[in-house]
């Protein structure tokens, strides 16, 4: 692994999280948390991964275990931050709606 | 079979630019939900695509394992009440942190690259405090665990033990030095144990109040262990980096907001173990006068402006519907109705405007601790309904555990009702001065059902 690309990788993310999320209403703030909950749950692509090349008993079962938790984080994360923006989305639609700067 | 290989990268790059749309369009409530609509479907072709990865095997227990996880996940998503929701989410964080632990732990045993290694043993540490800590958060949220903080003498000393060991034991699984009799397989269990212990016992001492940011650290923790363990794989998964950077960011900068809502520093929130000790030797002048809900929707039906300042006792009342009901009532007689919504008000950041939308009410009624502070000198009744500290003047009292920290000022307004189930002190055990005020009338009783008499009472004027 080429250590200079990679900071250079992870410094643009840095900062891209960072523009992006600070333009994120406070009213937003538990949806946000809940996105970003659902967004870390990409970590089920690495723990397939991890399952699909163990070799040893030990590994595939950690590797078992870790599918589970991560399709769990990210259907769990999908599914409450769906549920709440779907009231935001409503409750928006009705009059008297004050525009958000 | 034909060679899909190649498609693997566009597609998480992909994944990635839906990420980050989603995120953006979460910049306004009307285009928020589209944004996680184009982030789920994103995720779910990545998932598909990894399939495709060269020499994996084990197929037939990855479908299972994602089966049983993600058909948990989705009845316990759909299944829990806008109002356990803080937990919910402390769960689900916690879950994507123990997955990141296991790649680690997998990474561990099969790799002998110094550089590979080390970057799992970090993000497996990252990713095993996410995991404990976030099992105690929800512990704590659910009420299966005493929500006051936990302290014992030699707290932080064991504490720190535990981490430093934790460190130590990490350095030896890069090393592998051949000098120490043990093998690898004593010290990675070790290390897992004690990076597990550390996130337990450091979330101990952290009460109820403070999980807001608590469980926004735990997610930018979480996000880092994603992070580095994309790394710890031959070929880095860059999808699994920048998606972990993204969500570190996301959840360092609201962990620095709420923080800095409650004035008080990351460290003190971690290891101050607020709220564990009652203040004492304050006398407060005056009598708590209660007030029956007749009373006050007579109040209410003669003001012109009102201002609700709700709280986590909302939440535990489920109040919102009644508090929503009541706001109708009161609009319908032309009364200008305003939420003041304080940044750590609940468990959760935001967890206030959630329960409000959920009951309804409009976002455009909702405003924050800046917008609204102005505006209580000018304010007929302000109805505090299960609020404390984040009502509580002493915040403004030089040498109180809550000095400095920027409340709602509700003691401005010409009267204040406060729906409270008795007369107990709030979660930081500092005795509210605002109860004791000329101005303040106390409304005893379950904020759904003192809510409701109010409904009644002023559906009869």
């Amino acid at each position: 692994m080429a250590l200079w690309p990679a900071v250079y990788i992870a410094m643009l993310a840095a900062f891209t999280g960072y523009v992006v999320i600070s333009r994120v209403p406070v009213i937003l703030h538990t949806p946000l948390m809940s996105g970003s909950n659902f967004i870390h749950g990409i970590v089920l692509v690495g723990a397939m991964v991890a399952l699909g090349l163990a070799t040893t008993p030990l590994e595939q079962a950690i590797g078992f275990v870790a599918v589970i938790l991560g399709a769990a984080n990210v259907t769990g994360g999908y599914v409450v931050t769906e549920r709440i923006l779907q009231m935001f989305d409503r409750s928006g639609k009705k009059p008297g709606k004050r525009s958000l700067k | 079979m034909i060679d899909l290989t190649w498609a693997i990268d566009p597609v998480y790059i992909a994944t990635i630019f839906f990420f980050i749309v989603g995120l953006q369009r979460m910049s306004h409530p009307l285009t928020a939900r589209s944004g996680i609509v184009w982030a789920g479907a994103a995720m779910l072709i990545a998932t598909f695509v990894t399939f495709l990865t060269p020499n994996l095997t084990n197929f037939a227990l990855m479908a299972i394992a994602i089966v049983i996880g993600g058909g948990f996940g989705y009845i316990a998503a759909k299944r829990v009440a806008m109002t356990d929701m803080p937990q919910m989410i402390a769960l689900y964080n916690g879950m994507g942190g123990g997955a990141a632990a296991g790649i680690s732990a997998v990474a561990l045993l099969g790799t002998t690259n110094a550089a590979t290694a080390s970057l799992a043993v970090v993000g497996g540490l990252i990713g095993a405090i996410s995991f404990a800590g976030s099992v105690i958060a929800f512990l704590k949220l659910q009420g299966l665990m005493r929500p006051r903080p936990i302290t014992f003498t030699g707290q932080q000393f064991v504490n720190m033990a535990f981490l430093t060991l934790a460190i130590i034991s990490g350095v030896l699984v890069v090393l592998q030095p051949s000098w120490i009799p043990l093998t690898v397989s004593i010290y990675l269990p070790l290390f897992f144990i004690l990076s597990l212990g550390f996130g337990f016992l450091m979330t101990l001492p952290i009460g109820g109040a403070d999980m807001p940011v608590v469980i926004s650290m735990y997610n930018a923790f979480t996000g880092l262990a994603v992070a580095l363990d994309g790394f710890s794989f031959a070929t880095p998964n860059y999808a699994m980096v920048i998606a972990g950077i993204i969500v570190g960011a996301a959840g360092s900068l609201l962990t620095l907001n709420m923080a800095r809502a409650m004035n008080r520093s990351i460290s003190n929130v971690f290891f101050g173990a607020f709220g564990a000790t009652e203040e004492k030797g304050i006398e407060i002048q005056g009598s708590m006068k209660s007030i029956d809900a007749d009373d006050v929707a007579v109040m209410l039906a003669y003001a012109n402006k009102v201002i609700i300042a709700p709280g986590y006792g909302m939440a535990v009342a489920q109040a919102q519907q009644k508090v929503k009901e009541l706001t109708d009532l009161l609009e319908s007689k032309g009364i200008l109705v305003k939420f003041a919504i304080h940044p750590v008000a609940g468990r959760m950041p935001g967890h206030m405007n959630v329960l409000l939308a959920e009951a309804g009410v409009d976002y455009g009624h909702l405003f924050d601790r800046d917008e609204i502070n102005p505006e209580f000198p000018s304010t007929d009744v302000v109805l505090v309904i299960g609020a404390n500290d984040v009502v509580n003047p002493a915040a403004h009292r030089q040498g109180s555990p809550l000095f400095g920290m920027p409340i709602l000022d509700v003691e401005q307004a010409i009267n204040v009702i406060v729906l409270k189930r008795g007369q107990g002190k709030g979660f930081a055990g500092i005795e509210n001065d605002l109860f004791y005020r000329d101005n303040t009338r106390m409304l005893y009783g379950d904020a759904q059902e003192s809510a409701g008499k109010l409904v009644q009472a002023l559906k009869k004027l």
